[in-house]
């Protein structure tokens, strides 16, 4: 269960990380829908399990959030990456994707692979 | 890194919380409102618009949750919200938390007093560079650490194990700095004795080894630090100047270092002096005697490498070369290695022993405080169990309700601890600058160190957690719809109960407290009627040494019967005596006597080991010592006359059979001299007030001169009133002769001192006990009588008579004191075996002593029960009943 929530967090930070590089600053509710029109059901419920990943990252000193104005002109709490945040995602883009290919291969594989 | 970043940061945000919640209530918000319009956009009906979103959004509480565990730390959080709790619970009630505290206050700080003594006198070692390979010698299966110091240059010569071998001898000695003579204890030490020990001098030098040529040939003074401060006036052109010692000119080479304060933990002296100027500073020169055991002690650093098994073979096969050598003076040469401090198992063992049983008895103490507050938690807890079923009700789980119990606990114990450490450090600070003896330099440092703050906390949070556990299992227990249906507890158990187990415990271990300062007591009044075989009442002392003032071997026996010829005549004056070391005093000397016809005169062949005593005709009268037979010594009694003694009946009776046979009989000393006995006296004290009857001669003192002094001033009326006039008398005779004058009382203080100290710790840990077995019983007894007012308001209404209501209502109590108080006295009495060391004929089989413990005990369930008793006497069966 809570294993379960780690790995959901995980993957929801670098999300976030990457949503705000590729799209810059953006309020917690914009996050929450890139992701979902990226991940498709990941976030269709429970959109509220952003905000402390979002409180994780800011303390970690990955994202940095200050007040500002929201679409319709109301105060909305904006987050963007920081230079810490950038090289993080750096480094877990990369982790990821070494931990994807051999995931990937290791299915790829055959039975007279093994042998 | 990043990790610590943020726990920083969320223990910034556990104290901040306010703040951040309304941050958090905001950006919910926002998110929703935004949700809500796209929802609108998209078509829906306002109402449906939002309900839409906030589904969403999913659990916004529940989030909440995730969100502050993420924010800030749960556990200090949760800690501080328990604290806090605690705090309100405690402040409720204060009588409680009051009890609670003051006793643990009294429990710790007794551990943490008992601990600093035992830290500071057998677990801390020397302050001397390297300590844990600094050991001493001890010599034979009796474990002496006074050796000869021929002996000693052979140990020193042919080991193979010690970095080097230092000496050392306790000596007074009279300073003259510029007409004012003082007399000063001083150690006498070989002259590698600084460099062995790896001390450097603070100011100016050292002597060392290769300052030693033979007989008085370095006369040199290195001061303590605190000597130096206090009669130099920290005067650093103190280096080089020459000084009186015993009248012979010495020069200051030096100051130690003020940490280092000797080779012995409680006696400071106050300079340093070598020890081949032997005969300046003692008035005689022993040095060359291998049979003359005068050195205190031999100590030195083991080398590198080396271990205790080790070094102690090696001194064995030296020791077994000086058996088969020197077979007339070295007996037994086996040795054992010791920690220097104490010099070695004659002090140290039993100070160990007695201050480990006192640590004992402490941590006893201790445990019965938590007994005590165990069933004043678990009553606490009995009284909270609808508080406990309701949050049990509503959900908490029963670790959060355990944590709070203990939070509450540790908080107890951690201000009691604080109080009763407080109150510790400030008598071990009393302690350590208590000079407990006027004759001699003694102290007993004992300033707390970490290691005894360490030790408090430890015991502290161990006591928390002792008497927080008793309610455990009764939460764990709890069944809340039982309790709440009921009302209370419900039903008072017949069973035994963990509560009466904790009573009994506590009990008991009061008992043993009670017993053993019962012993303690009759053993110090006893030893204080004891016969000592002298009569300390209306007595005076004059102590001193000629050779302070410089006299020599052949001038001292003149000058001494002058003295006594003086002092004779000062009205009031009944006799005087001469003695050179007085019954009772620090150390006694002995030697070994070998029968008359015993031709072989080897340490194996002893008879016995007598006390020696030289004293002047006068003596026995003026110590009120009672001749049994034959007659006393005479002044006619000297060099030219056949070697005579007087013998106790104990010498007598163990060498010739019978007190009547030895008169005219012979025996002989260690050099061959044939001494014919030639009276008998009785019995007495001479090294410790508790030891058995011991063999003792005494010699005339003109065949058998000594330097050392002590007159014994016999007055018929009060003693003070003749002081002045025996101060000028002496005064008048050499005004250079530094003395004291005290009465025999006064003197005797020292030889009370451990049995004294022994009676008044084990008297303040029995009433402390006692005191906390008041308060157990008494809580115990009224919780029970408050719990059953109902039930005897009942029995009262249908014609309950007094005696069968406070049956009812303490009979248990009284049950479990009877039953505790058994188990203890019987503990009591096996533990009452530690205190035969230090107390005179300690034994518990003494009438009185279990009377005492009974009527004690008695008294304390009376005192307890009192009123508890009154309460259930005074019921009133019609307003109980009414009000229920």
């Amino acid at each position: 269960m809570k294993q379960k929530t780690d790995v959901l967090q995980g993957t929801l930070a670098l999300m976030v990380l990457k949503t705000l590089d590729v799209l810059g600053p953006l309020h917690g509710y914009g996050v929450a829908r890139r992701i979902e029109q990226i991940s498709g059901d990941l976030l269709a419920v429970n959109q509220g399990t952003l905000y402390p990943v979002l409180l994780r990252l800011e303390q970690e000193g990955a994202i940095a959030s200050e007040w500002g104005a929201s679409e319709n002109n109301r105060r909305a709490r904006f987050y963007r990456l920081t230079a810490e945040g950038r090289k993080q995602l750096q480094v877990e883009t990369q982790d990821w994707e070494k931990t994807a290919a051999i995931i990937g291969r290791f299915f790829a594989a055959k039975a007279e692979d093994l042998s | 890194m990043r990790s610590l970043r943020r726990f920083f940061t969320r223990l910034a945000n556990s104290a901040t919380s306010r703040a951040q919640d309304e941050r958090l209530r905001e950006e919910i918000e926002e998110h929703i409102a935004l949700e809500t319009a796209e929802n609108l956009r998209a078509g829906l009906s306002p109402i449906e618009a939002r309900r839409q979103a906030m589904l969403k959004f999913g659990g916004v509480e529940a989030m909440k949750q995730d969100y502050r565990a993420e924010r800030g730390l749960q556990l200090i959080e949760n800690l501080v919200r328990d604290v806090r709790f605690a705090l309100r619970m405690l402040r409720k009630s204060p009588g409680f938390t009051a009890v609670a505290v003051v006793t643990l206050a009294v429990a710790i700080g007794a551990n943490a007093v008992v601990f600093g003594v035992l830290n500071a006198l057998i677990l801390r070692p020397l302050n001397v560079p390297q300590a844990e390979s600094l050991w001493g010698i001890e010599r034979g299966s009796d474990r002496a650490v006074n050796q000869s110091y021929p002996d000693y240059l052979d140990l020193r010569d042919r080991n193979r194990s010690f970095d080097d071998l230092a000496a050392y001898n306790v000596a007074p000695a009279g300073l003259d700095t510029g007409n004012n003579p003082s007399s000063n204890w001083i150690l006498e030490v070989t002259g590698n004795y600084f460099d062995a020990l790896g001390i450097q001098p603070y100011l100016g030098r050292f002597f060392h080894g290769a300052d030693e040529h033979g007989p008085n040939s370095a006369p040199y003074i290195v001061l303590t630090y605190a000597f130096w401060h206090s009669h130099f006036q920290d005067d650093r052109g103190v280096v080089g100047r020459t000084v009186q010692l015993n009248k012979h000119p010495f020069t200051i080479l030096g100051v130690a270092p003020a940490e280092f304060r000797g080779t012995l933990m409680f006696l400071f002296p106050d300079f340093w002096v070598p020890i081949v100027n032997q005969e300046q500073v003692e008035g005689e020169n022993v040095l060359n005697a291998r049979g003359n055991r005068g050195i205190l002690m031999v100590l030195g650093h083991l080398k590198a490498g080396v271990t205790a098994p080790q070094a102690v073979a090696d001194l064995n096969s030296v020791g077994s070369y000086l058996e088969k050598t020197y077979p007339k003076d070295d007996g037994q040469m086996t040795f054992s290695l010791t920690r220097p401090g104490l010099t070695g198992d004659w002090l140290g063992g039993p100070l160990r022993a007695f201050l480990t049983g006192l640590m004992l008895l402490a941590g006893l103490i201790l445990l019965a405080a938590c007994a005590n507050l165990g069933s004043l938690f678990a009553a606490r807890a009995a009284d909270r169990s609808r508080e406990v079923a309701l949050r049990l009700a509503l959900g908490a789980g029963r670790l959060r309700i355990l944590r709070q119990l203990f939070t509450e606990a540790v908080l107890i114990s951690l201000v009691g601890g604080a109080v009763g450490l407080w109150g510790s450090v400030g008598l071990l600070r009393g302690l350590s600058v208590w000079q407990p003896l006027p004759t001699a330099p003694i102290q007993v440092p004992v300033n707390p160190d970490a290691n005894v703050y360490a030790v408090a906390l430890l015991l502290s949070l161990a006591s928390a957690f002792l008497f927080g556990a008793v309610p455990v299992r009764q939460v764990l227990h709890t069944d809340p719809y039982q309790v709440i249906k009921s009302g209370s507890t419900g039903v008072v158990g017949r069973r035994i109960t963990v509560r009466d187990l904790l009573l009994v415990v506590q009990i008991a271990i009061c008992a043993v407290l009670v017993t053993s300062s019962l012993v303690a007591v009759r053993g110090l009044v006893r030893s204080l009627h004891s016969n000592f075989g002298f009569e300390p009442k209306n007595a005076l002392l004059v102590e001193t040494a000629l050779s302070m003032a410089g006299y020599s071997a052949d001038r001292t026996p003149a000058m001494q019967k002058r003295m006594i010829d003086a002092l004779e005549t000062i009205p009031g004056v009944k006799s005087v005596g001469l003695v050179d070391r007085l019954p009772l005093y620090y150390g006694a000397n002995s030697s070994t006597i070998f029968a008359d016809k015993t031709t072989d005169l080897r340490p194996a062949n002893t008879a016995a080991e007598a006390m020696i005593y030289n004293i002047s005709p006068e003596y026995f009268d003026a110590a009120r010592t009672s001749l049994l037979a034959g007659r006393t010594l005479s002044w006619h009694d000297d060099n030219n006359a056949p070697r005579v003694a007087v013998v106790n009946r104990e010498f007598a009776s163990k060498i010739f059979g019978s007190a009547t046979d030895a008169i005219g009989k012979y025996f002989k000393r260690r050099d061959g001299t044939r001494i014919q006995v030639i009276g008998i006296v009785e019995d007495g004290k001479y090294a410790s007030l508790a030891e058995d009857p011991q063999p003792a001669m005494f010699l005339p003192i003109l065949q058998w001169p000594s330097s050392q002094v002590c007159l014994v001033v016999r007055s018929d009326g009060d003693p003070q009133q003749l002081a002045p006039a025996i101060k000028s008398t002496v005064q008048d005779l050499d005004a250079g002769l530094p003395f004291t004058l005290r009465t025999w009382n006064q003197e005797l203080e020292s030889a009370l001192f451990p049995s004294r100290m022994a009676t008044l710790s084990l008297g303040v840990l029995g009433v402390m006990g006692a005191m906390l077995s008041i308060t157990g019983v008494f809580g115990m007894a009224a919780y029970s009588v408050s719990k059953r007012l109902r039930e005897l308001g009942i029995r009262m209404a249908l014609g309950a008579q007094r005696k069968e209501v406070l049956q009812a209502a303490l009979g248990r109590a009284f049950k479990l004191l009877a039953f505790g108080s058994a188990v203890g006295l019987l503990l009591g009495i096996l533990a009452s075996r530690v205190l035969a060391f230090i107390v005179y004929q300690a034994t518990p089989r003494d009438p009185l002593v279990l009377a005492g413990v009974v009527l004690a005990m008695l008294l304390l369930g009376l005192l307890a029960t009192w009123i508890p008793a009154q309460r259930a006497l005074s019921i009133d069966p019609v307003i109980l009943l009414r009000e229920e």
